[in-house]
């Protein structure tokens, strides 16, 4: 599965940049995804700027139905609900980021030492992974949720820890099979240092899986901050986030349903995006994965 | 075989010890003094002091520990802190509930997602395929609590062929139980549907190119024949995995069902007790669903190892 990749980095590196974005553009698919996170991308970074206060509420309108001054209807407090998809996509955006780098900040380093050493570390660190693998994910939010109070910021280090078995096991499977290739051995007898030959060959080398995990991983901290917002568990009302907006349109389902159609189908987009992106990152960058 | 399954669950009882552990230290990680936290907020002084007494509290780390395990497997899971009934209780009247929710949604996972999975291969790229295809990426993509809201809009609002939502147990009207029990059922099932139809239709499309299923054809074999008896039972090993592997997305997924549509099951417990901070009941439910998770993934772990003999053979598992 690895070795496929594992040329060095180091020969003709903005080439094979040229060669894998021609393969990728090719496909319908991907660039479809593309274009929804970028546009994902759009409403969360420049959305709040030209939308309006989020928390403006306007009691001679409460759940009004779509109109001009609001193109997606109010909620039960009048207040402007594109608004408030807009800085949801906000809050989405910092869910998926933070919680997939919170991962790979702590995963790599521990996934590369325990592949590149073995010994005792590996077993330590491979039962401990599968420790962690025995907590739903469910389980750590709410134990969180319970310890520190429902946030935002227990949101994320509820999904940074459950996505940290799958990063570790990625990068070490990874480095189990770079340390075996030549080009480190060549290091090894150049007289390179653990450091540089960890930072400068293993590495590189193990960045195609770990792409195409942060692609698996962001859509699942999307789905997962809006499911647990939405029970109550995560980020908490005022803040717009796209299940917050669900808990109240769930209230008004009869009276007001478009309120429950835009946080939704926003959610289902920005997931369908990185899920299209991530098969097509798979495909262009690990083909053996065998899909 | 036996060498292998006294390994797995060997790691298994590892792996629930180290649990229980975190769990343990867990609620004594909480600010404040442990029988207070166990005892509720509105407990009287001489409640907190029988919690201290009956959990030995006062007692250092490691006696503590012993006590927790040894009350917890003699069924003594402490007291609600809303009612004061006790956990145990709760537990045996709730779980049933989750379990009937899961088995119907997993019916419905198998059902539509082998199905549709099958015809895909089989139809590959024809319309069945992209159609199927098509569902299934959209199925990975929608959350659970959305699909149910939509279910509600459309089959509860709209149309109002089903009740929005309640639960009727299934031993006092089974027909008013399957009625409230669709809805949640096929929203619960749809994901794990869409997930099985994607792994069945590219593991049908590995084994139909396979040498064994050429051979079979060539030997004359009907096509139902070769897909029933040669390539779909290789698939097999497939559904096996992704249904361990989603286990923890299953149980999620029921959390969020149950909340939704006001079921009266573990998930909703769950999340009432974390809104209520009601400290013994969510020790309790953590505990019980680190067991099944554990369990569940021993028992796909040896029936993978029964269709696939490989692993068997070499001892090993995946991952």
């Amino acid at each position: 599965m690895a070795d496929a990749l594992a040329v060095p980095v180091t020969t003709g590196r903005s080439d094979r940049r040229r060669r894998l974005w021609r393969r990728f553009r090719r496909r319908p698919m991907p660039m479809a995804g593309l274009v929804l996170v970028a546009g994902f991308l759009l409403l969360a970074l420049l959305g709040p700027l030209l939308t309006g206060d989020p928390s403006a509420q306007d009691y001679t309108a409460t759940l009004a139905p779509p109109s001009g001054a609001h193109p997606l209807g109010t909620d039960d407090l009048g207040r402007d609900a594109l608004a408030r998809i807009a800085h949801g996509a906000q809050v989405s955006l910092q869910a998926g980021v933070l919680s997939t780098l919170l991962a790979m900040v702590i995963g790599i380093p521990i996934g590369l030492v325990a592949g590149f050493y073995r010994r005792w570390l590996d077993p330590v660190v491979m039962r401990l992974v599968d420790v962690t693998l025995a907590f739903p994910f469910l389980v750590f939010a709410v134990g969180l949720a319970a310890i520190i109070g429902p946030s935002l910021k227990g949101v994320v280090l509820a999904l940074g820890f459950s996505q940290l078995p799958a990063v570790i096991r990625i990068t070490r499977g990874e480095v189990l099979a770079i340390r075996e290739m030549d080009y480190v051995a060549a290091a090894i007898a150049d007289g390179a240092t653990d450091r540089h030959i960890l930072l400068r060959y293993v590495l590189p080398n193990c960045s195609s899986p770990l792409i195409v995990q942060a692609t698996v991983a962001i859509p699942a901290a999307i789905i997962g901050e809006s499911t647990l917002s939405f029970l109550g568990l995560g980020v908490q009302p005022p803040t717009p986030s796209w299940g917050v907006m669900l808990t109240t349109a769930q209230q008004y389902l009869d009276v007001a349903p478009w309120l429950a159609i835009w946080p939704g189908l926003m959610i289902a987009l920005a997931t369908l995006g990185f899920n299209l992106l991530g098969d097509g990152l798979r495909d262009v960058l690990d083909p053996r994965s065998g899909r | 075989m036996v060498w292998f399954i006294l390994r797995r669950a060997g790691s298994a009882v590892i792996v629930l010890f180290l649990a229980s552990i975190l769990i343990f230290l867990g609620i004594r990680a909480l600010p404040g003094d442990p029988a207070v936290v166990m005892a509720g907020e509105e407990a009287s002084p001489a409640m907190v002091e029988a919690i201290r007494h009956e959990f030995g509290l006062d007692k250092p780390l490691p006696v503590q520990y012993v006590d927790y395990v040894g009350q917890t497997l003699s069924g003594n899971l402490g007291r609600s802190t809303q009612d004061q009934l006790p956990v145990a209780d709760i537990l045996a009247e709730r779980l049933p509930v989750t379990l009937e929710l899961s088995a119907l949604a997993l019916l419905v996972a198998i059902v539509v997602g082998l199905g549709a999975g099958i015809v895909a291969a089989m139809k590959r790229g024809r319309l069945p395929d992209y159609v199927a295809t098509g569902f299934g990426l959209a199925g990975l993509s929608v959350p659970h609590f959305w699909l149910g809201l939509l279910g509600i809009l459309l089959f509860a609002v709209t149309l109002r062929w089903l009740p929005a939502s309640g639960y009727v147990p299934f031993t006092q009207d089974p027909g008013q139980n399957l009625q409230r029990m669709i809805l949640p059922a096929l929203v619960l099932g749809t994901g794990f549907a869409a997930i099985l139809m994607r792994q069945t239709r590219s593991a049908m499309l590995g084994a139909l190119s396979a040498d064994y299923v050429r051979t079979a054809r060539s030997k004359g074999l009907s096509e139902a024949k070769v897909v029933g008896a040669h390539a779909l039972r290789n698939s097999l090993t497939t559904v096996v995995t992704v249904l361990g592997l989603q286990l923890g997305a299953l149980i999620s997924g029921a959390v969020v069902t149950e909340q939704i549509f006001v079921i009266p099951g573990f998930g909703k417990l769950t999340v009432d007790a974390v809104l209520t901070r009601n400290y013994p009941v969510i020790q309790a439910v953590v505990l019980i669903t680190v067991i099944g998770y554990v369990l569940v993934n021993l028992l796909v772990d040896i029936a993978y190892a029964f269709l696939n003999p490989r692993i068997r053979l070499s001892g090993g598992g995946h991952g």
